[in-house]
């Protein structure tokens, strides 16, 4: 038998059945639903007189519209209340598990799905939400799909697919202390680009990988889709046993003790065959600030906006100019210069309990800069939240002005009352700095925890590695 | 699904690369629980001047006479050219339901995102990946003529310009089949339920933790 990676493996222990053209149907093992994009399937399932396939391989839980503050007084915009109601009454009505919104272990669906166990290696995981690639952290293969492949999972426990091509990203030597797998994963997509990896679905691998916590692992896979791959994938090691071993929906007694023995091949062969490999040494990379509109316009910390006329292509000179445009920033303008007006430090890239500890080590017993107008903490679940506060991270939080908040997607995408006001300037945790994706007119700078925290604290952009007198 | 054959329509150039799917169809419009209404909001905060919300009367708002989509010589256009990356961003349909609900039915472009270009064939929405040469020449003549229209055949896999060669352009098989057909992925997977259900026994057997 021939050598195969790991999303070979995957890919073969899912498939159906497969057509001459290459069309095949792979089973999906778990489906994570959230208010955004599950009503119309629901109802496209109501319409079309279907049942629900496989209740047990549903879990759901709202996340994107679900306020952060007074949570115990409901949301106030009718119009996310709906959402968040019927996504209730689907789950009741097709019998899912749901976390409502005031059960302690609701959060972003790509944190309480890990949490929860219910994501385990060598599975087929997907979501109505493109940030799914989350979960290939686990060696699992998870991707995010639109509302109608919702009703089709909901429908048949099963997606049409065609397989994409292997990517290995290599990411080699050590990383340098004060770098995360943030920067990693921008510094990563500010080489490959937006679409470098499109076509492909990515195992990340290399010593620093392996280094990685789980967490970090989740948040270098959770920014893949924002290198254009259908999933990004860790093979399993003992790290991964470890974190699943005890969660509610994980296996016990002797299907544990088979499901680690199959989970141990859940890495590429050696002599497996890539269509592409990319090599990133992680020695040289710098903390990474976005300055643009587009994750893949990103600098170093030490770096400065870039000028459009040293750009040749015409197409991505004009998207420059735009950007800066949009940006209110001057090429050559250094980054530690650029002063955000706030910080957000949560989302399902870094609101984990590490991103959280991370961002209090920084913040220590220093307060929030006088210019910043709202510092906040959303903690990616109810879980986390509660993990944090044994650990009196709130109360480090707190002591130095920033607002601790209750869980949910929050202001990464501003669907509900969390968002930037025309003009303001953030600096985030987050990982879309798209126009208006933090509210209309607002201006996002994509950071790892620890940067965010030291730009809430000096004011600025600064090197979290340096320190700086301001901090 | 509406069935896709052929459409000779108005074309609308849009330059700019890594158009996502917030620009397409900002968050707000997401809170919707229905497939349909959506066009007046496509491209919302390019298209018109004061911030919208969903609910609102969109005809006395006010529009950005810059943004392309306004300009009188693209009002009724079908086919949307793009650059590289079109709808990257988020896996929300409601970016393709937009499209449809103002009319787009074609958007050709040298680059498509994975889930948005999935997200298009399950609304009848043809999305064509074209070389950037051939491209950049059907943006000159769609800048150069007024009215420029093109004739795409699905079934013979060619965009043809009013007085040019049929560009050939490739579409994968069982795609191209079920929008020709207009058929909805649902029913022929369930065509299948017994290969689930003997897949389902299988595993159940080799991984017992899944279940």
């Amino acid at each position: 038998m021939s050598a195969k990676t790991l999303y070979d493996k995957i890919w073969d222990a899912h498939m159906v059945r497969c057509s001459e053209d290459g069309t095949a149907l792979i089973y999906i093992d778990r489906h994570l639903v959230h208010e955004v994009t599950s009503p119309q399937a629901f109802g496209g399932l109501r319409l079309a007189g279907r049942v629900l396939w496989r209740q047990s391989a549903n879990l759901a839980v709202p996340d994107h519209n679900v306020p952060t503050t007074h949570r115990d007084q409901g949301i106030s915009d009718p119009v996310s209340r709906i959402q968040v109601e019927t996504l209730d009454q689907n789950c009741e009505e097709f019998g899912i598990q749901e976390f409502s919104m005031l059960d302690p272990r609701q959060g972003i669906v790509h944190i309480v799905g890990p949490e929860q166990g219910a994501t385990l290696p060598g599975m087929t995981v997907v979501c109505g939400d493109s940030h799914t690639s989350t979960h290939g952290a686990f060696g699992a293969l998870a991707f995010g799909i639109g509302t109608s492949e919702v009703e089709h999972v909901l429908a048949t426990q099963c997606l049409i697919q065609r397989k994409s091509k292997n990517m290995r990203v290599c990411v080699e030597g050590v990383l340098p202390m004060g770098v995360t797998a943030k920067d990693i994963a921008l510094a990563i997509i500010g080489r490959m680009g937006t679409a470098g990896g499109t076509g492909y679905v990515i195992e990340f691998a290399g010593s620093v990988v392996e280094s990685l916590s789980v967490e970090g692992r989740m948040s270098l896979c959770n920014m893949t889709i924002e290198a254009g791959a259908r999933a990004g994938m860790v093979a399993v090691d003992q790290k991964t046993i470890d974190y699943v071993q005890g969660r509610p929906f994980s296996p016990t007694d002797d299907q544990w003790d088979q499901a680690v023995l199959a989970w141990a091949d859940l890495h590429s062969d050696s002599g497996a065959v890539f269509d592409a490999e990319f090599v990133l040494n992680a020695t040289d990379v710098e903390p990474q600030v976005t300055w643009g509109t587009s994750p893949e316009m990103v600098v170093p910390i030490s770096g400065k906006v870039p000028d459009p006329d040293e750009e040749t292509d015409s197409v991505k000179q004009s998207a420059m100019k735009k950007a800066l445009d949009y940006m209110d920033l001057e090429p050559g303008t250094a980054v530690v210069d650029i002063k955000p007006d706030k910080v957000f430090i949560g989302s399902c890239t870094n609101g984990r309990i590490e991103d959280l500890r991370e961002a209090a080590a920084v913040v220590g017993h220093s307060q929030v800069a006088a210019n910043i107008k709202l510092a906040m903490v959303v903690p990616g679940s109810g879980l986390v939240k509660r993990q944090a506060e044994q650990e009196g991270l709130d109360k480090i939080f707190l002591g130095a002005g920033f607002e601790w908040r209750d869980p949910g997607c929050s202001m990464c995408l501003a669907m509900n009352a969390d968002r930037l006001e025309p003009g303001e300037r953030c600096a985030s945790t987050s990982n879309r700095n798209f126009e208006g994706r933090q509210g209309q007119g607002g201006r996002t700078h994509l950071v790892s925890p620890a940067m965010a925290a030291a730009a809430a604290i000096a004011g600025h952009f600064v090197d979290v590695r340096n320190g700086d007198d301001d901090i | 699904m509406e069935k896709f054959e052929k459409l000779n329509g108005i074309v609308v150039p849009l330059d700019r690369s890594n158009v996502d799917t917030d620009a397409i169809i900002p968050k707000q419009f997401l809170k919707s629980v229905e497939r349909t209404g959506f066009g007046p909001n496509l491209f919302d905060e390019w298209r018109y001047l004061d911030h919208g919300e969903p609910g609102q009367d969109n005809s006395d708002r006010p529009l950005n006479p810059e943004f392309i989509l306004n300009h009188d010589r693209y009002h009724g256009a079908q086919i949307l050219l793009a650059r590289d990356n079109f709808g990257c961003g988020s896996s929300r349909e409601h970016a393709p339901w937009a499209l449809v609900d103002y009319g787009i039915k074609v958007i050709i472009a040298p680059s498509f995102a994975d889930i948005f270009f999935n997200n298009c064939f399950k609304n009848g929405l043809l999305p064509i990946v074209m070389e950037q040469a051939v491209l950049d020449g059907l943006f000159q003549q769609t800048a150069d003529t007024d009215g420029y229209r093109l004739l795409v055949d699905l079934e013979a896999q060619t965009i043809s310009p009013p007085d040019g060669e049929p560009i050939a352009f490739e579409v994968d098989s069982f795609r191209k089949h079920c929008l020709l057909n207009g058929l909805d992925d649902i029913s022929l997977t369930l065509e299948h339920v017994d290969d689930i259900r003997a897949y389902e026994q299988r595993r159940k057997q080799e991984a017992p933790w899944l279940f």
